[in-house]
């Protein structure tokens, strides 16, 4: 853009423009991340929390033998989802960029793949109830075909529940960015290829793949972020019987044990930081966006 | 388009597209079968066979006292949702115009948004109710649940912004400015007509993400709930087909809102091409 700065309050616009973004991330995100942080480092005696600077809840996280289990857990339906999620979404979109020709009918059908990103997880999450139960669609089904004489019992409350809500609930973060990635591909490259004698095997592998790469990183981040920072599904699609860390933490917070679901807290943000960060060593988002 | 196989459609099709329907059958199958048992008859359970069609899973819900406060769960939701729509659509715009410069500042505050997507919901829902009461503010859902709400929505509505402001032309507000437009009439005649329909997209996020918020606003709201919250408390203690009829009524609101936001934008780029052609 090119401004006329030289005019005072030129200079002045796009502070006074974003100072209400500003002010709401700092006070919203910056301070309250900071609050928490603190927090991990105060004492707390059972009753209540006070001001100090201690390391025992750290030492009291690291040391319990649960938290490297529940971290284990957690990043075990984390790889699980991504992976699904990532074969899935490469397919869908993949089908909609270059196997659907009409652009109209195109667009259709990707945003029928988001409109559920508009509706309630909750909702989303408990309508795998009636399937998945005792007396569930599945169980009949199965049984009805005569696959199994008694009803499975590990559909629903196991883990099994859990993974499949997180594919069922976050799938079209991942198809959201590989569609934008492969929409951008010029159409001419392909063409070459093809004039070149190149199989559409090879075409997948040789430029499809590498040019999507941005868009299945940035998928990436999302599910695995939202697979770690989930408490709800593997609550209440395990029946209670699963746990990951942020379900811990959750238990921690309801007991007012603050400055401990603090601590657990800060040493997950670590985690997600340095995944995310291996995800950005693989793929340099950046300067993939700015093409 | 670009397409890998020639005009026939070899059975590469046929296989994506049934994977693809699998999955949109996937998606969308356990919802349908949620709304259709919600019409399950009053002796009915939560799965088939449905016994009977009827209502009562919905009178349910309003005259019996087991499901707690749902109808003032629901305004306070829509309440939420509509506030975080307005203040995530104005505050968005206004930050995506300024981040079309660098400005001192811009860094930090992008890491903040984009930290705040990253960060669990619960965590930050923990950070804004110890903030307050480090304050001495009480918690309330119109003070701390909105704030933590935005801090939901203003990542998305500012990421929007960016890929609308992408396509932009700034040369439009050249224009108008050299024709002697004052600031907030290029802002009011031209900025803002010209980004309305992804200002519609930001307003959608606004709402939808806002009114099914769930992990920051447990925290965070007080003493009276929000819908989603109630909802999440069902779950656990509902064993009765009301779960899925309260579940029908707010993803009808959803959908409608939805529709709404498509109709609007489709209303706006219809008329758009017309007054291309007709000029």
């Amino acid at each position: 853009m090119s401004d006329r700065s030289s005019a005072p309050g030129r200079l002045l616009t796009p502070y006074l423009q974003v100072a209400p973004l500003a002010f709401l991330m700092i006070t919203m995100v910056g301070i309250p991340l900071l609050t928490v942080v603190l927090l991990s480092f105060w004492e707390f005696d059972g009753i209540a929390v006070y001001p100090a600077f201690t390391f025992d809840n750290y030492a009291e996280v690291l040391q319990s033998p649960v938290t490297l289990k529940l971290f284990l857990a957690t990043l075990k339906y984390a790889l699980i989802t991504l992976v699904a999620t990532v074969i899935i979404g490469f397919t869908c979109s993949y089908f909609l960029v270059f196997y659907v020709r009409d652009l109209r009918i195109q667009i259709a059908l990707f945003l029928l793949c988001t409109i559920p990103f508009w509706t309630s997880n909750v909702i989303r999450m408990v309508s795998w109830i009636p399937f998945l139960g005792r007396e569930g669609l599945f169980n009949s089904a199965l049984i009805e075909l005569g696959i199994i004489d008694h009803p499975l019992d590990i559909l629903l409350y196991s883990d099994f529940a859990v993974v499949l809500t997180y594919i069922h609930l976050f799938t079209l973060f991942m198809i959201v960015p590989i569609f934008n990635s492969m929409a951008k591909i010029n159409p001419n490259l392909i063409e070459a290829a093809r004039d070149a004698g190149a199989s559409p095997f090879q075409i997948l592998r040789d430029i499809i793949i590498p040019l999507s790469k941005t868009g299945i990183a940035l998928g990436s981040i999302f599910v695995v972020t939202l697979v770690m920072g989930d408490f709800f599904v593997v609550r209440v699609m395990s029946g209670g019987q699963s746990a990951s860390v942020v379900s811990a933490m959750k238990n921690n917070i309801d007991q007012l044990y603050y400055p401990v679901a603090s601590a657990m807290a800060v040493l997950l943000v670590i985690v997600v930081l340095l995944m995310v960060t291996a995800i950005l060593r693989v793929v340099d988002i950046r300067s993939e966006l700015a093409r | 388009m670009a397409q890998i196989s020639n005009a026939k459609r070899g059975p590469a099709f046929y296989f994506l597209a049934a994977f693809f329907t699998l999955f949109v059958i996937f998606l969308y199958g356990p919802m349908l079968v949620i709304f259709l048992l919600s019409f399950q008859g009053s002796t009915g359970g939560l799965t088939f066979p449905m016994r009977g069609i009827s209502t009562h899973w919905f009178n349910d819900l309003w005259t019996s006292s087991r499901y707690g406060d749902l109808g003032g769960a629901f305004r306070r939701s829509l309440v939420l949702g509509c506030l975080s729509m307005l203040i995530t659509a104005i505050v968005c715009l206004f930050a995506g115009l300024a981040f079309r410069r660098r400005f001192w500042g811009s860094g930090p505050i992008f890491y903040l948004a984009i930290g705040s997507l990253v960060v669990p919901g619960i965590l930050l829902g923990l950070g804004i109710s110890q903030f307050f009461q480090l304050l001495g503010f009480k918690l309330n859902w119109w003070l701390s649940g909105l704030g933590a709400h935005l801090s939901w929505t203003m990542p998305f509505g500012l990421l929007i912004m960016f890929a609308v402001l992408n396509r932009f032309d700034a040369s439009w507000e050249e224009a108008a400015r050299d024709a002697g437009a004052r600031s907030w009439q290029v802002l009011a005649y031209v900025t803002v007509p010209i980004l309305f329909p992804g200002l519609i997209a930001v307003a959608l996020f606004g709402f939808t993400l806002s009114y099914d918020e769930m992990p920051r606003s447990l925290l965070t709201v007080g003493g009276k709930n929000t819908l989603p919250i109630e909802i999440s408390n069902m779950t656990t203690n509902v064993t009765t087909p009301a779960l899925y009829a309260i579940g029908t009524l707010t993803s009808v609101v959803s959908f409608v809102v939805i529709a709404l936001a498509f109709l609007a934008i489709a209303v706006i780029q219809k008329r758009r091409a017309r007054a291309r052609s007709g000029s």
